[in-house]
Formats: structure tokens, C-alpha cells, sequence
């Protein structure tokens, strides 16, 4: 890069090497402005469908009546369409849409036939609609996160295929000499994600493993899902977006590697850490619980490389809003990582497993982590490919808060709400020593179900804030896609106006 | 310098490791358990789901019954499994040999049902709870499954199969109507009574422990 702008400043003096730079990086953004804008709309308009199918299912916990009467709105497929909506409807979308964007900047390569990956996307959100109708029709798999029907999945793995061979083209014409950590998270992703697919569809659904074997198939498919394809986006995004706002560099480039590799190996294996207790053997368990802890090494490291980049720049949190998303997803990352891995231990799985406690975490990660992440880098990218501002900062500021304090409740009501429930399910001496019930017996199963209705309540209003943040970001995003450019102002939207404007985003 | 080659290397290798290791292990190593005969009754343990009961399982299936119901009973003394009456013995892997699916689950918001054949054997208590679950669990969260039954004209003779008049007064139909559970709803039921491991297994013999009267789990916390 050096060499570049040394060039162009040699034969144009009066150009900047800034300047150049800024000239290639928009034409590079304007290349991927119709596939990111499809793919971003798709992921909003299933956020808000995924939200509601949330709200549905959350109010079922506590009132079964609560539309008790139609058979496709029964809590196990209403709540089943909420988790495929925004997993394969709005996360996968968003990931799609920042993983393309990124890989064209990092790589220095303009998107080549956007077309293309426009048809691939349309081919995946048709696939994903179709999915969750199935689902709603009753042609569940009831395997899960893997429960869209067998004539929702080729439609999906096309589109995934023609995505995925896009952006290895996009990184194969880069022009930039280095390989940032960001593209070798989102190039692992991008060649995970399809191996664990087809074989958990084919070893689960075409041709079944024997036994509880699919069940190792499923949890290794379904965990990974998480953190060989959710989280190396998520990652690969605060790595770009951190130093990216902050202006300055990623603290240290050798933490990164180590921190890459140590969850390229660990996070494979932690998967069975669901079966903990079950009828699979005893040895993979305890593989799956000892890969769970060594993850403690790249959350670790990847926490002190976030934070190391941070000191000093706290102060832009007030400022900017994709550093203000960005930060809390980091954040809830490592703790929601560690939280994992003590989960992994015998002992606490023995009172958490089959609990509350499971979604509380889980919500923790796709939501606090993921989806926080994918907020933050929506807020940077769509002004860069409309070459339009946000409309409104009271609604970006509305948005953060609705969800950050909407996610914290939910995560620490459930937790609570959670532990009640297996203490009192599982651990009958324990629960008596908390002075949770009377005698060391278990109590009548009954008395499991009633102990968390207040949580479940409480739950439904964590969701209903967080509802009401996803309308704000909703409206802020139509607002933005639908006014002309002329009405728009030239300041990028903050939360307040900085003293310099040095800590904003170039 | 060009990384990516080896950079793909690794990322190739580190799942096939797991993949490995998790799956085609353990495939090679138990993905193809035979059943048990058992020469004194001459039948294969465990026993094939008869048709309806496999009919009511895609039922199960598509109503999710798996997010809030698991169905694998633990060993005495890792939660209290054993001391609900869930089942008389740990699940083995062999009790889930003959499925094609295997449903194992990850919720309890609702009670294990890996032995529900065996503990709730009465086909008219499934109906009720069906039908609403208030009517035999008080309290209970779980939704009412009315559209497995139909509401219908009496015509002729009323049919054996009606529900009505177990119900309590409040969901009592027009007169001259009756409360049949559908075929989908019968099916579920079949599939539910079909629900029993109780059969020992030479593994299960050996795994089997008779749970220490609390001194054992108040040591090890």
C-alpha cells in the first residue's frame, strides 16, 4: 500500500495519497451496494418477522392459551419458525452482507458480477421462506437448528454454494499483499459452514447414522454452527470495525493468530457438551467438556487484544454507534464464552442442562454477541454503499438502548429463572440446602413449571423492549433506503457531536 | 508472502479432526448395535415401533414436542431421573438402535417421556391431556392440543372412541355433539404408550447403580 500511494502522489502531486485511497475504497463499496442492500433488507424484514414469532412463543410459556387453538402457531413449531428465522432468515443475511463487504475492502477487490450474488440471495431468502413455512405447516425435522423440511435445503445449498464461491473469487483478485485476520475468520466460515451442512443433513436426514450417533451429529453440527460460522464473523467484524473507528491499529497481531487457531481447534470439538448425561459414550463427552474449557484460551486472548485496542479510546463510545454496538457484542462475547465453558463442567451441567439457564445463554451469544455486532457494522456499512446518512440518531440511540437493556434482562432474568428450575428438577439436596423447598425428595415436577412462570414473564417483557428497538432500527433503516440523497446531510449521524472529529469514522 | 494455502491446510484439518473424532468414531464404533434376542420370549429387544405408534411419532415430531420434552433418562445419581420415575435405569445406546430418528431433546420444561408408555398407561388420561392439559395437570404450561380431536354431529351410534363425557362440565359440547380425537390425535397417543425402555440389556446391568441414599451426592458437592 505504501508503495501505492508513493506512486500516485509521484505522478500527481496534487493527490493525496488519503485521497486515493478513499477513490478506491468507494469504488469498491459502490460495487457491492446492490447485493449488500438485498441482503441487508432480507436480514430486517426477518428480524422483524423472527421478533414477533419471539413474542408469540414467549407469551405461550406463561399463557398456553394465548392462541391456543391453531395448530400452526402451537408453541413447538411457532417457537421453532422464531429460531429459523433469525438464524438462517436475519443472521445469516446480515453475515452474508458484512462478510461480502469486508472481503471486497480487505482483499482491495471491486465485487465482479453482483448480479450474481444477488440471485444467490434471493435464491436463499425464497429457501429460508420456504423452510419456515414448511415448518409452520407441520413438516418440521424436529432436529434442531436443522429443522427446515428436506424440500427447503437444496434450495439453501445452492444459494450457500454460489455465495460462497463468490467470495473466494472476491479474496483470489484482491490486490492487498497481507491477509488480515478478518478474511482468514471469514474464509474459515465461509468453508466450514458447508461441510458441517451437508453432513449433518446427510448423516441425520438422508441417510441416518445409527442411533444416538445422529445425536453426536447434531451437536457437533449445531454448536459449531455457532462458533464456526456465526461467531468467525462476528469476530472477523469487531477486528475490522474496532480499529477501524478507533483509527488506530489492532493491538497486537500475534494475539490474533493465536487466538484464531486456538478456536479453530477447541470450538469443534465443544459440541457434545450438549449430551452431557446422555446415551452417547462417556470418552466424547469428556472430550466435549474439555474442549469447552480449553476455549477459555482464544476467548481470552481475544478479549485482551479487544480491550488492549480499546484503552484509551473509550471516551468514542459516547460518540459513534457502530463502536457503541461493537463494544457491547465484544464484551458479552467473552463473557457469554466463559459462561459456556462452565457450563461444560459436570457438576453445574447436572443442575443447568435441560433448564432455562440453556436459552438465556444462547440468547447471550446470537443476541448480545452476534446480533449486537451485526448492528454495528449494518450502522458503518449502509451510509458507505447509499452514500446517504441515517436519518435519525434519537432512533439509533433508542435501538441501542432498548436492546442492550432488553438483552441484559432477558439474559439475567433466564439465568436466575433457570438455576430455580434445575436445582429444583435435578439437584432435590441442593435446592433444599438454598431453602427452595421443603424436604431433600424431588419435588412433584409441577412445582419445576411454576417456580419459572414469573421468570417467563419477565422474559416476554425483556422481549417486548427489545421488540421496540428492532421497530426503531426498522424505521431508521426504510427512513434511510427511501429519502433522496439531496435532503441529506454530510456529517455522518452520532450520538452527539465530538469535540474533534478525529474519532469518527472516515 | 502468500499464506493462504496454508492457512486453508489448517482450516481444513482442524474440522476434519473433530469430524473424525465425533462422528466416524463413534459410527465405526456403535452406529451399528444389533438388537438383543431374547430367546426365552423370542423377540429382538429393543422392539420395533408398530405402525401406528410410528405414525404418531412424525406427529410428535411436527408439533416440536422435542423443545420442551426430552427423552433419555440419566444415571442414578446425576440429577434425580431416576427418583421421579422416570425410568427404572439409565438410557443405553442401544434403546435408540431402531430409530431413525432419535429424539433425545434438550429441554425439560415438560417431564422425560422415555418411559411415558410405561408410567401413564391409561389411553383416556393422554386424551384429556391433550384435550387440555389443565384437566389432569393443574398448572401446567403446556398448550391445549384441541385440533387433534374433532367436535361433530352424533350420527347414529356415538362412537366408542368419544371423550366428552370424561370432561369436565366446561368443555361439554352441544348436546347431540361428541369430542373425538383425530387420527393424527390417536396416532400421538399410540406413539406415547409405545414409550418403554424396560427392557435389561447386558450394558444396562452393568451401569445400573442402586443410588446411595443422598450420603453419595452431599460428598461430592
Amino acid at each position: 500500500m505504501a508503495s501505492a500511494h508513493s506512486l500516485a502522489s509521484s505522478l500527481n502531486p496534487a493527490t493525496t495519497s488519503d485521497d486515493v485511497k478513499r477513490a478506491e475504497l468507494s469504488e469498491i463499496d459502490a460495487s457491492t451496494k446492490w447485493p449488500a442492500l438485498f441482503l441487508l433488507a432480507s436480514a430486517v424484514g426477518w428480524l422483524l418477522i423472527g421478533t414477533l414469532f419471539a413474542l408469540i412463543s414467549s407469551f405461550k410459556m406463561h399463557s398456553p392459551d394465548f392462541l391456543g387453538n391453531y395448530e400452526w402457531l402451537t408453541f413447538g413449531r411457532v417457537r421453532t419458525a422464531h429460531l429459523n428465522a433469525v438464524t438462517y432468515g436475519w443472521s445469516v443475511n446480515a453475515s452474508f452482507a458484512v462478510a461480502f463487504w469486508l472481503m471486497a475492502r480487505l482483499s482491495r477487490s471491486v465485487l465482479r458480477h453482483a448480479g450474481l450474488l444477488i440471485v444467490a440471495a434471493v435464491f436463499w431468502n425464497i429457501g429460508v421462506t420456504v423452510g419456515i413455512f414448511g415448518i409452520l405447516a407441520g413438516d418440521s425435522t424436529s432436529i434442531e437448528w436443522l429443522e427446515m423440511p428436506v424440500y427447503a435445503t437444496p434450495l439453501l445449498f445452492l444459494a450457500y454454494a454460489l455465495v460462497g464461491a463468490w467470495a473466494v473469487i472476491t479474496f483470489r483478485f484482491g490486490k492487498s499483499p497481507h491477509i488480515y485476520v478478518s478474511q482468514w475468520y471469514i474464509l474459515a466460515a465461509l468453508f466450514w459452514f458447508p461441510w458441517l451442512y451437508s453432513v449433518a443433513e446427510i448423516m441425520i436426514i438422508f441417510a441416518p447414522a445409527g442411533g444416538t450417533v445422529q445425536a453426536l451429529v447434531n451437536w457437533w453440527f449445531a454448536h459449531n454452527v455457532l462458533g464456526l460460522w456465526f461467531t468467525p464473523i462476528g469476530l472477523a467484524a469487531i477486528y475490522y470495525f474496532l480499529p477501524k473507528v478507533l483509527g488506530k491499529p489492532i493491538h497486537s497481531y500475534y494475539l490474533s493468530v493465536i487466538g484464531f487457531w486456538s478456536l479453530a481447534i477447541f470450538y469443534n470439538w465443544a459440541g457434545v457438551h450438549h449430551l452431557i448425561g446422555g446415551p452417547v459414550p462417556v470418552w466424547v463427552q469428556s472430550a466435549g467438556i474439555a474442549a469447552s474449557f480449553m476455549m477459555i484460551i482464544p476467548v481470552i486472548v481475544t478479549a485482551i487484544n479487544h480491550h488492549m485496542t480499546m484503552v484509551g479510546s473509550f471516551g468514542a463510545l459516547k460518540y459513534s454507534p457502530t463502536l457503541r454496538f461493537i463494544v457491547f457484542g465484544a464484551v458479552s462475547y467473552t463473557l457469554t464464552s466463559l459462561q459456556g465453558s462452565s457450563m461444560a463442567i459436570r457438576s453445574w451441567a447436572e443442575v443447568t442442562h435441560f433448564t432455562h439457564y440453556t436459552v438465556a445463554h444462547a440468547h447471550w451469544g446470537m443476541y448480545a454477541f452476534f446480533t449486537m455486532v451485526m448492528f454495528g457494522s449494518i450502522y458503518y456499512i449502509m451510509p458507505r454503499i447509499l452514500l446517504k446518512e441515517w436519518p435519525s440518531a434519537k432512533l439509533i440511540s433508542l435501538h441501542f438502548w432498548a436492546t442492550a437493556i432488553g438483552i441484559t434482562l432477558y439474559v439475567a432474568d433466564l439465568s436466575i429463572g433457570g438455576v430455580i428450575q434445575g436445582l429444583l428438577l435435578n439437584t432435590p439436596v441442593l435446592a433444599h440446602k438454598f431453602g427452595l423447598q421443603q424436604g431433600t425428595d424431588p419435588v412433584p415436577f409441577i412445582d419445576t413449571v411454576k417456580a419459572t412462570i414469573p421468570y417467563l414473564k419477565w422474559r416476554s417483557y425483556a422481549g417486548i423492549l427489545i421488540t421496540v428497538g428492532h421497530v426503531a432500527f426498522a424505521v431508521n433503516f426504510v427512513w434511510m433506503v427511501a429519502r433522496s440523497v439531496q435532503t441529506t446531510k454530510t456529517q455522518p449521524t452520532l450520538f452527539r457531536t465530538p469535540p474533534e472529529m478525529e474519532v469518527t469514522a472516515q | 508472502m502468500n499464506r493462504a494455502p496454508l492457512i486453508f491446510l489448517g482450516i481444513f484439518l482442524t474440522l476434519a479432526f473433530s469430524w473424525t473424532g465425533i462422528i466416524l468414531v463413534n459410527q465405526i464404533g456403535y452406529g451399528s448395535l444389533k438388537p438383543v434376542f431374547n430367546e426365552d420370549e423370542g423377540a429382538a429387544y429393543p422392539l420395533q415401533t408398530p405402525g401406528l405408534a410410528a405414525r404418531g411419532k412424525l406427529v410428535y415430531e411436527d408439533l416440536g414436542c422435542i423443545y420442551c420434552h426430552s427423552q433419555q433418562v440419566r444415571r442414578p445419581g446425576y440429577g434425580s431421573d431416576i427418583e421421579r420415575g422416570w425410568g427404572e435405569r439409565q438410557s443405553v445406546a442401544r434403546d435408540y438402535i431402531r430409530e431413525s430418528r432419535v429424539l433425545l431433546g434438550t429441554m425439560r420444561t415438560g417431564p422425560d417421556l422415555r418411559n411415558i408408555g410405561a408410567r401413564q398407561t391409561d389411553p383416556t388420561w393422554h386424551y384429556l391431556h391433550f384435550y387440555d392439559p389443565q384437566i389432569t395437570s393443574n398448572g401446567s404450561i403446556m398448550p391445549p392440543f384441541k385440533f387433534l380431536f374433532e367436535t361433530r354431529k352424533i350420527v347414529g351410534q356415538p362412537s366408542p372412541k368419544a371423550i366428552q363425557s370424561k370432561l369436565p362440565e366446561k368443555y361439554q359440547p352441544k348436546p347431540g355433539y361428541e369430542i373425538v380425537p383425530t387420527e393424527r390425535g390417536e396416532n400421538l397417543v399410540a406413539y406415547l404408550l409405545s414409550l418403554k425402555d424396560t427392557y435389561a440389556y447386558p450394558e444396562t446391568k452393568n451401569v445400573y447403580v442402586e443410588p446411595k441414599p443422598e450420603a453419595g451426592k452431599e460428598e461430592k458437592k
